[in-house]
């Protein structure tokens, strides 16, 4: 069960912040649900930066990022 | 799958921006000035007579490009979005603050690097302000702060900084008795405006902020952002030794008290973390439907007015007893948003 963390509505950089407590945490399955196109690009920046691959579907007006460890 | 921007965007808005800093002191912009984003707004204050230091007062053109250029950009990567309601009224009080310190050190983050790129010595105190202010906001960040969610609003709301920045235009080139436009100190309008116009674009597809640079190094070694600074400082010290406008030592406009330096651009620094931008990061963000980054823009129109109306603003000659005692209220201040506003 992934790890579900959501950013909606949450300006810089909480987003990357919470996704960065999960990573430190050791998750393997994170799933981040962002409303804006800057925490979408930093939230997939951190993590690829920290080791794992990142899809990304797009759900009506959201972004819904699976992050998983490589 | 959405495509991603490579960094060079940032480096290439921060090189661009840098550039254009140094010709537009060559054009006319006040030396050691450039293009400082508190110390534009502080002049948008004087000529709207909310101070009255004639010298101060002009509707700086390139502040009002940076909300347009912001704009446009952000309509056209359909990223144009009315958003707010995560704590408005503190951010208008921390970027009253911020304000008031960038002008107690004379210069927001940008003309900072802008006065090191010109040999300025005293903005180097600035710098350790900034980076200390960084890591305290960093630290309340990494202890819970947060200012709320945001949530969508009706498209009008996302309009009133760029119909009031059209406004400021009309304004200028109107230039009706009641508002007062110093003849002096401005390089020509149209350049200006088209400048402001294109960094104001760039930076809304760049995302880049000068505190967020230094914010995203302390929290995650993030050295993304960086690149805009380096960008910026090293294309404006290239271009004014091209220039002739780097003098080593010199820091015309400056003032000696270093530790009111220090303060002034802690005050940035640390506030600038807690609303999520530096000055520069948030004007362009009220550019595109952000109104709580529009709250900002407006609180530091407001600072800025106060900080000279109650004489906190640097001079060449020196600090005011007035501004240590404003730098100190705003620290407590800061620490009570900081400490009250927490979640776990």
């Amino acid at each position: 069960m992934a790890k579900e963390i959501d950013v909606r509505g949450l300006s810089c950089p909480q987003p990357v912040l919470l996704t960065k407590k999960a990573i430190d945490a050791e998750e393997k399955e994170i799933m981040v649900i962002a409303d804006d196109i800057v925490a979408r690009d930093n939230v997939k920046r951190l993590a690829e930066n920290s080791g794992y691959d990142v899809k990304i579907e797009e759900k009506e007006a959201d972004f819904v990022l699976n992050i998983i460890k490589k | 799958m959405p495509k991603f921007k490579p960094a060079w965007m940032v480096l290439l808005t921060g090189g661009v921006f840098g550039i254009f800093f140094a010709v537009l002191v060559k054009l006319g912009n006040p030396p050691n000035m450039g293009t400082c984003l508190v110390c534009f707004i502080r002049d948008i204050a004087g000529a709207l007579r909310l101070h009255h230091i004639d010298k101060v007062s002009f509707l700086r053109p390139e502040i009002i490009g940076f909300i347009l250029g912001a704009c446009v950009a952000g309509l056209v990567a359909k990223e144009f979005k009315a958003v707010g309601g995560a704590s408005p009224i503190l951010r208008f009080v921390i970027s009253a603050f911020v304000a008031i310190g960038a002008l107690v050190f004379l210069g927001c983050p940008i003309r900072m690097f802008g006065r090191l790129a010109g040999g300025d010595p005293t903005a180097l105190m600035g710098l350790l302000g900034l980076i200390v202010g960084a890591w305290i906001g960093v630290l309340f960040l990494k202890s819970g702060f947060m200012l709320g969610r945001t949530r969508e609003l009706s498209k009008a709301n996302g309009w009133v900084i760029p119909v009031f920045a059209l406004f400021l235009l009309i304004l200028l080139l109107a230039k009706p008795s009641f508002v007062f436009l110093n003849p002096n100190g401005h390089a020509p309008i149209i350049i200006s405006l088209v400048i402001g116009l294109v960094v104001g674009a760039l930076g809304q597809r760049s995302r880049l902020c000068f505190v967020g640079s230094i914010r995203d190094i302390i929290l995650m070694k993030d050295f993304h952002l960086f690149q805009g600074i380096f960008g910026f400082f090293v294309l404006c010290l290239v271009m004014n030794l091209f220039l002739g406008q780097f003098n080593p030592g010199a820091h015309p406009m400056g003032h000696t008290n270093h530790l009111a330096s220090f303060l002034g651009l802690l005050l940035v620094g640390w506030g600038s973390t807690l609303i999520g931008g530096c000055p520069f990061r948030q004007t362009i963000l009220a550019g595109y439907g952000n109104t709580d980054s529009g709250m900002s823009f407006l609180g530091m129109l407001v600072g800025a007015g106060f900080a000279h109306n109650f004489m906190l603003a640097g001079k060449p000659s020196g600090v005011s007893i007035n501004a240590i005692i404003a730098m100190i209220v705003g620290i407590v201040v800061f620490l009570i948003i900081s400490s009250t506003n927490r979640v776990r």
